[in-house]
């Protein structure tokens, strides 16, 4: 019972060090919270500029959209954003479906090993570089059996689909993964099909983390900037609701193509044409982030299930 | 950090050596023989909870110095637990809170003023899987000398009495650079109780050490935790009886519940037990 | 495939019982399996395909293997030259491919520190409460935030507010940052994550600070790890567009940037500045050469990453 207390306090110099790096590295954290602050204010700080020049009424029921003559009505774009997402959407969705079907239940492991690289791969390629092939290989084939505008929604929304096909299988493949296997061994055991068992048993267990990579996907169509404004041009136009089908044939303007119109040009930064800028960059930012949260939202519901 | 309360005021403190009464009197499920002649870890009225679940109640005995004092018990009844909050590891788990003392060497480890990076450079800790780092096994060895500061002195001598005392030197003396995991398993293990004592601890608490190895392993590490108990005061869990009956000098019973039922010399334990349950368990009609 | 079709062999065994009263097994239909089989395996393979016929179809523009009179169109004076916007013959790369290799270097400078940082913070300090989960689904949004909206960021913000300069190699280097910061974090979480917890716990036990565990014991770990997704997300960057046109990253550079508000080129923003040019030679010929440079740079960086991950992966 002689032994001293043995001594267990802090060695100041040790504290302090690692004070000092978890502050650092909660400043990098929390400098992702201050990065979206930073996006919201920058774009409400010059878009309130501009709402004080063009009533917010007009601008997002205004169907006219011509910054030279001061007339700025958000819907054409809009118009040409939703061309472009359903294009796009046409073909990524069904293609991505079917394709995460493929990887998660059909291909071997050997397979899968090849093919999700590759997939990964035509979300890699530069967008500029989608648009450049869009505009001068996509668009000339294609003229050949339609009566095609140099720039057009076509050729434009068939890129950016392939773009977003690997957003929706890889997702969707995860969500299928996760699939308990005792559900497919159920269905097997009742004397299904591999085609049952994929699509009335994997397919609707899978379904909201289908459901969230679809939002994903078109989140990320909406926004896509750099095939739109090479392939399909900058004249921004209304949904001609007699002929819906038309409107891919012509040139349309995206809410992203109208920025980098506008970006692009010498406008001075206290015109409104600059302030508009803004205005749209803000209601392309609402519509994504709203449905980032929505599919964030949807994947976790899903989680919940498995667990 | 760990949210913690201490149920003793800090006047209570100033005055840390519990008398052997103290410790017993409450406890009816405790043993009377729960203290020893001379204390290196001291528990009293020790509570440990996970979230709502209560993983160890009033937990109170002392552990001899340079002994091998033994934990048993079946799967789930808090031996671990127990081990783990001598060093306080479970701070690291976001849930647990503990309640109640826990001395070494008369100091509460759970006062204020305790830094449990302190604490752990005094008490060492052998895991149940081996886990030594992927560094050579010089570096591995050499760590808690580096994170300690103390590899100012002949780093290399440290390095090899630690492999001599953990019976590995012979085995790799010209392949210090090779690679820790490189080794079995119970080559493995021998390593990371080198990695322990190369720092000089006062305690050695040990986690299951030989339940993932292979009997002629085993037997290595049972002959290492003898020899290491002349210099050392060790701690071991273990759910393997024998194992306990043949190293160890004090055995401590904990059963389901995460209550300790008895606690007394090994010899006694195991030929004589006060208690039925204890009787049952170690005959296996029970756990 | 195969554990089905074998029903047939099962069929001929119970064949050999001939009692009266025997089931039928008779071959169930897989020709909607068959078909829904091969209708994925196409859905797999149809924009994988496409890309490559226009990888290919870009490969034979740029290096002219149907029009030999002038040579490939990249070449080392393409490599070399400075651009040129009225003759495709004298049009070069050279100020755009340093332009973005500058730009590259130093968004690895930002986004490598503050990335691990923010992982390390969220994966060995930040408890599991709601700020955390907070700041995690944020970073997943941003992630998710359109290019070009994180170009108004700098517009707005470096340019306008913090006056740096239109176009400058900062300016462009701190957007493209903050808009690569979110994939870099994500991938270094991903890594911190993969470390087992029992070193961590090894570490801890010899008395080790969280800080000595992080440095010697979770980041060489996780090293590997968090330089193939930086790396990836650098990759990323170096194609990024819409960015640079926002900030005002001016359409011809002849010149290398020689500090940090210098006004830059890259080679994503000379391609698209080539494209609106109307002539063949430009379409077709340097444009193509500028995407297959643009390529190619992109294919060794992400091969970086692969070779790293793979002899990683061999060690363990």
């Amino acid at each position: 019972m002689s032994t001293d207390a043995p001594d267990l306090t802090n060695d100041g110099a040790r504290s302090f060090r690692g004070i000092a790096f978890k502050t650092f590295f909660a400043v990098c954290a929390f400098l992702s919270i201050l990065t979206t602050l930073a996006i919201i204010g920058t774009l409400l700080y010059d878009a309130v500029d501009f709402f004080a020049a063009v009533p917010p009424l007009e601008f997002l029921t205004g169907t006219e959209w011509t910054p030279s003559n001061e007339v700025y009505g958000v819907w054409p774009l809009i118009s040409g954003t939703l061309i472009i997402t359903f294009g796009s959407a046409a073909i990524a969705l069904p293609i991505g479906l079917l394709t995460a079907i493929y990887l998660s239940e059909y291909a071997t492991e050997r397979r899968r090993a090849y093919l999700k690289p590759a997939l990964e791969v035509l979300a890699g390629v530069p967008t500029v570089v989608y648009g450049y092939f869009a505009l001068v290989y996509v668009t000339p084939v294609l003229d050949r059996i339609l009566p095609l505008g140099t720039f057009n929604a076509l050729s434009a929304s068939i890129m950016v689909g392939i773009m977003i096909i690997p957003m929706v299988s890889s997702i969707s493949e995860d969500a299928m993964s996760s699939v308990p296997d005792s559900l497919r061994q159920a269905s097997y055991g009742l004397g299904a099909t591999k085609f049952t068992v994929s699509t009335s048993v994997v397919v609707p267990a899978a379904l909201s983390g289908i459901l969230s990579s679809y939002i994903l996907a078109l989140s990320r169509a909406i926004g896509e900037t750099m095939i739109v404004a090479i392939a399909a041009g900058m004249t921004p136009r209304m949904i001609d609701l007699t002929d819906p089908g038309g409107m891919f044939l012509e040139s349309v303007q995206t809410m992203t193509a109208a920025m980098v119109q506008i970006g692009a040009s010498d406008v001075v930064g206290q015109s409104t044409e600059y302030k508009s800028l803004f205005a749209v960059g803000l209601t392309l930012f609402v519509i994504t982030f709203a449905m980032n949260l929505f599919s964030e939202w949807v994947s976790s519901r899903y989680r919940e299930v498995y667990r | 950090m760990t949210q913690r309360t201490t149920t003793q005021t800090p006047t209570d403190r100033t005055d840390d050596r519990p008398t052997n009464e103290q410790a017993t009197d409450a406890e009816p499920a405790t043993d009377r023989s729960g203290s020893v002649a001379d204390p290196v870890i001291e528990s009293r009225d020790l509570d440990v909870y996970y979230g709502d679940d209560q993983a160890l109640q009033n937990i109170s005995f002392e552990i001899p110095e340079q002994q091998v004092t033994a934990l048993i018990g079946p799967s789930g009844c808090g031996k671990s637990t127990f081990l783990r909050s001598i060093n306080r590891m479970n701070d690291l788990i976001d849930v647990a809170r503990v309640e109640g003392d826990l001395f070494f060497r008369g100091k509460n480890v759970y006062d204020d003023d305790v830094d449990p990076v302190a604490l752990r450079r005094k008490i060492g800790m052998v895991f149940q899987k081996p886990n030594p780092f992927p560094k050579s096994i010089y570096d591995n060895v050499a760590y808690g000398l580096r994170v300690q500061g103390e590899d100012d002195g002949d780093l290399d001598e440290q390095v090899h009495t630690a492999l001599e005392r953990a019976a590995l030197l012979d085995e790799v003396e010209g392949q210090l650079d090779t690679s820790g995991l490189e080794l079995s398993g119970g080559q493995q293990q021998r390593l990371c109780i080198a990695r322990a004592i190369a720092p000089d601890p006062e305690v050695i608490l040990m986690d299951e050490p030989a339940s993932a190895l292979d009997p002629v392993a085993t037997s290595k590490i049972e002959d290492l935790v003898e020899e290491l108990a002349e210099e050392y005061t060790v701690v071991i869990v273990t759910h393997n009886m024998q194992q306990a009956a043949r190293i160890s000098d004090k055995t401590a019973v904990f059963l389901t519940g995460g209550r300790l039922v008895e606690f007394d010399d090994t010899d006694k334990i195991f030929e004589n037990p006060e208690h039925d349950r204890v009787e049952d368990y170690i005959t296996g009609k029970f756990g | 495939m195969s554990s089905e079709t074998d029903s047939t062999t099962k069929t001929d065994l119970t064949d050999a019982s001939e009692s009266s009263r025997q089931p039928s097994f008779e071959q169930v239909s897989r020709t909607k399996d068959v078909a829904f089989r091969w209708l994925t395996l196409a859905a797999a393979l149809v924009g994988i395909v496409a890309l490559a016929a226009l990888l290919l179809n870009v490969l034979v523009d740029a290096l002219a293997i149907f029009d030999p009179a002038n040579g490939p169109w990249v070449d080392w004076q393409f490599l070399t030259n400075p651009p040129s916007f009225s003759n495709p013959y004298d049009a070069g790369f050279f100020p755009a491919i340093v332009g973005s290799i500058a730009l590259m270097i130093l968004i690895a400078l930002i986004t490598f520190p503050l990335g691990v940082g923010a992982a390390i913070y969220l994966e060995e300090y930040a408890s599991d409460g709601p700020l955390t989960r907070f700041i995690q689904l944020n970073i997943a949004n941003l992630a998710g935030v359109p290019s070009v909206v994180y170009g108004l960021l700098g517009l707005g913000l470096f340019v306008g507010l913090l006056n740096i300069g239109f176009g400058t190699l900062l300016v462009a280097g701190f957007t493209v940052s903050l808009l690569i910061l979110p994939i870099v974090i994500i991938s270094a979480q991903e890594a911190i994550r993969s470390v087992p917890d029992s070193q961590r716990q090894a570490s801890y036990g010899m008395g080790a600070t969280k800080w000595q565990t992080i440095r010697n014991v979770v980041l060489p770990r996780a090293m590997p790890g968090i330089l193939t997704g930086t790396i990836l997300a650098l990759g990323r960057a170096i194609g990024e567009t819409a960015p640079l046109i926002m900030i005002g990253a001016p359409t011809a550079v002849f010149g290398v940037p020689n500090s940090l508000f210098s006004k830059i080129s890259a080679m994503p923003m000379q391609i698209y500045t080539w494209a609106d040019l109307p002539e063949t030679e430009f379409q077709y010929g340097v444009v193509a050469a500028g995407v297959v440079t643009l390529l190619v740079i992109l294919l060794s960086i992400n091969s970086i990453a692969i070779v790293i991950r793979n002899r990683y992966q061999t060690q363990e």
